[in-house]
């Protein structure tokens, strides 16, 4: 039988994955959750048609997304976490003893609950006793902080969807108030290569290179996604992502990541050319 | 009497929609107008607007009926609006609100007439005394001190201007203003009717009214006697479309000669089919529409009042008389306490934050909250005003509040506009009369209109209006450097 899971990535490419079996499908009051068991790629999370994560490749997106500020910054101890539902960014978080506290804000509690009961891998420790978890719209949440967190993680889905409120000037300052002196806002920044793509990528870090003095751009090779090339953003008050990272301190920590090394860390923020020429514009 | 109410309606039907459709189906080939033969000879057009768009842009014929003079598919259109409105008749529009508000003045006042009517009257009320030659007799509204804006109409002060204006013949309301406020309707009609004079309601940001509850009372059912309604605002019609609706004592094709002295012969079926299938849409969901949009409403009134700085206000303001109800599906909110007008507001949220807003004033802007909102996007603006005071807050020096300016009708709007006149720098100006409009638009309520005189506190206001940004039109000289004067 010929089963497959197709995500349009851009109106002229189709990226196909066979399915073995449907798990999961709901209509939300946001969007519509799939899961599938798939041979190739595991269990792949879908939301609105669009892969969220499969259990095969998630380890990049999350160990990039969280140790790149977890080893410039040594002193993050409260998190907030917007989106992420899937628990995969909470996992690496919960990793450091160091870290007290995690607010994780998501706006649909049924991505959660489908998560948990067929994502174990990834939400595995949302019940850790740090983690406090929200069911809000994230822009609400984040308008009543100030000076109350270390790091904040925008892990949203693409911006044309019900996360498109998670793309703006507004909320990038209302991060920018919610961090502290030396707070760090890192988030998925999409990708650079298909146009529609990349103008919201441009879009997104032209705003928040209005809103913070340090904004780097870092990327990392995720084959589900989009042209299977992903940046992030990382923005700040004060560390610089390269000059800042310590290493030996992080290699104490002694985490065993698959995709992350210190080394890496560094190259990641190098761009290619088209790619700088791209930012350049915009700020 | 209702026209409909010995037929059988079902508010389930759109009749023009539904002979649009059928057209389609018959594929009938078009030797007459519009040129574009269905969007073939313009294929540029039909790439941009879509070819189930261009499509139905189709001329009068007989199985679509004729505006001019409808018998049927739009007369039917028409008696479900009356009844979905709870009026005796109801005209489609298609030339605005504007055209609404005007014939709405034209079928109730000849040259010479004087009619009853608030200062904060839309232009398109003075321009139809220009075309008319009535005469406008001024109610000074009273003005929120605080907010700097116009309120209602107070009881008292129209029983004055009936009683020293006898022989006026209509009165005319704001139901609501712009801001949501809204006076004794019913009172007034009472006492409009007393006296033998009409009572006209301008109900352009009033739709919902007529389909919400806990919402203040409509123009119709507090017996007016016509209400110029603009379904493309809360309506969700196209732009450009409206219903002028009247009640039992107005004689329905008196009013349909004067809509004809100035409609197009050309309507278009698509702001008619639009209006078609939005009356259908407020019948059938408009109570439970309007519910969440009151509600969405309210809750960014809290949100926005949690930022502090900001007043976004509500049902406090009534009083039992000026404000005697408030439209709480209205956002407005009063800026100068975060030490910005509300104009320059207004165009950060744009130039910043990619957020359209209806309008700001001087100490005042309104968000336009309407059955397409969803929650994601208050939010948003929520969010971009708190950052705007993070960011751009001032002590407020050098901010004016918004004032009313009580005005000086020397001579009627007819005559000023078409009088010997002379073009003056603006500061020399003082002193004479104006023979042209002066407004901020939006919300296009005149700051001098025809006949007035022109003060220099007038001129002020222009300036300092002029200063913050405000896009002011009217006069002749666009940049309103130079006023015309009567000679």
């Amino acid at each position: 039988m010929e089963l497959w899971f197709s995500e349009l990535h851009t109106p002229d490419v189709k990226h196909s994955i066979r399915v073995n079996k449907h798990l999961y499908s709901q209509q939300s009051d946001y969007q519509r959750i799939d899961i599938f068991e798939t041979p190739e790629f595991g269990r792949v999370l879908a939301l609105d048609g669009n892969v969220m994560l499969t259990e095969r490749d998630e380890f990049i997106y999350d160990e990039m997304i969280t140790h790149v500020p977890m080893s410039v910054h040594q002193g993050i101890k409260d998190i907030l976490v917007i989106g992420a539902g899937d628990g995969g960014v909470v996992r690496e978080l919960t990793r450091y003893d160091r870290v007290e506290h995690i607010d994780l804000v998501e706006m649909d509690p049924q991505v959660v609950e489908a998560c948990r009961a067929y994502l174990p891998g990834n939400a595995c420790r949302m019940d850790d006793c740090r983690v406090h978890i929200y069911f809000e719209n994230a822009l609400k949440f984040i308008r009543r902080c100030e000076n109350k967190y270390d790091l904040i993680i925008v892990d949203s889905t693409d911006p044309f969807g019900p996360s498109e409120g998670l793309f703006t000037l507004e909320f990038y300052g209302n991060c920018f108030n919610a961090l502290r002196e030396d707070g760090i806002m890192v988030n998925q920044q999409g990708s650079p290569f298909y146009k529609q793509d990349a103008e919201a990528m441009q879009r997104s870090h032209k705003r928040i290179v209005q809103t913070f003095p340090i904004s780097k751009v870092y990327q990392a090779h995720i084959p589900t996604y989009a042209a299977g090339y992903w940046l992030f953003g990382f923005a700040s008050k004060k560390y610089h992502p390269i000059n800042d990272l310590d290493a030996e301190a992080w290699k104490k920590h002694n985490l065993r990541t698959r995709y992350y090394t210190t080394q890496l860390h560094a190259g990641a923020f190098y761009l290619p050319a088209f790619l700088e020429e791209m930012l350049k514009e915009v700020e | 009497m209702n026209i409909s109410s010995n037929r059988h309606l079902d508010q389930n039907r759109a009749p023009i929609h539904e002979a649009l459709e059928q057209f389609r189906q018959m594929r009938v080939v078009p030797f007459d107008v519009p040129g574009h033969k269905r969007g073939r000879g313009n294929p540029e057009l039909t790439e941009f607007l879509g070819q189930q768009c261009v499509g139905v842009d189709v001329n009068s014929m007989k199985p679509l009926d004729n505006l001019c003079h409808p018998i049927s598919v739009i007369q039917q259109a028409e008696e479900l609006a009356a009844d979905a409105f709870g009026a005796a008749h109801a005209f489609l529009m298609v030339g605005g609100t504007t055209s609404s508000v005007q014939s709405m003045v034209l079928a109730s006042c000849k040259r010479g007439d004087e009619i009853i009517l608030p200062r904060n009257v839309h232009r398109s009320v003075i321009n139809a005394l220009v075309l008319c030659g009535a005469v406008p007799v001024y109610v000074n509204p009273e003005v929120d001190q605080r907010l700097g804006i116009s309120l209602g109409m107070q009881r008292e002060q129209v029983a004055r201007a009936i009683k020293e204006h006898p022989n006026a013949v209509a009165v005319l309301v704001n139901n609501p203003t712009y801001y949501g406020i809204c006076s004794d309707l019913r009172a007034i009609v009472k006492m409009a009717h007393d006296a033998g004079m009409l009572c006209l309601a301008d109900e352009a940001h009033g739709t919902h009214l007529y389909f919400g509850s806990g919402l203040p009372v409509s123009a119709m059912a507090a017996g007016a006697d016509m209400a110029a309604v603009s379904m493309h605002k809360s309506g969700g019609s196209l732009t450009q479309s409206s219903l002028l609706l009247t009640g039992p004592n107005v004689h329905a094709g008196y009013v349909r000669q004067i809509i004809n002295l100035t409609q197009t012969t050309s309507a278009s079926y698509l702001l008619m089919s639009s209006l078609d299938i939005s009356r259908r849409n407020l019948a059938l969901r408009g109570r439970k529409v309007f519910r969440q949009v009151a509600d969405m409403a309210d809750y960014a009134r809290d949100e926005i009042n949690e930022i502090g700085g900001y007043y976004a206000f509500g049902k406090e303001l009534v009083n039992g008389n000026s404000v005697f109800d408030f439209d709480t599906t209205k956002l407005s909110v009063h800026t100068l306490d975060i030490g910005l007008a509300g104009i320059e507001v207004y165009d950060i949220l744009r130039d910043e934050y990619d957020i359209q807003i209806e309008f700001g004033d001087i100490g005042n802007i309104l968000a336009y909250l309407s059955m397409g909102d969803r929650p994601q996007e208050l939010e948003r603006l929520v969010s971009a005003l708190a950052e705007i005071r993070r960011r751009y807050s001032t002590d407020g020096t050098g901010l004016l509040s918004q004032e009313y300016i009580d005005p000086v009708v020397v001579s009627s709007p007819q005559e000023a506009f078409y009088a010997e006149k002379e073009s003056l720098p603006l500061r020399e100006s003082v002193g004479r009369v104006c023979s042209e409009f002066v407004m901020c638009y939006p919300p296009g309520i005149p700051i001098l209109a025809p006949g007035e005189r022109i003060t220099s506190q007038i001129i002020d206001y222009i300036e300092y209006a002029r200063s913050k940004g405000c896009s002011m039109t009217g006069p002749e000289d666009e940049e309103i450097r130079y006023l015309n004067v009567l000679k």
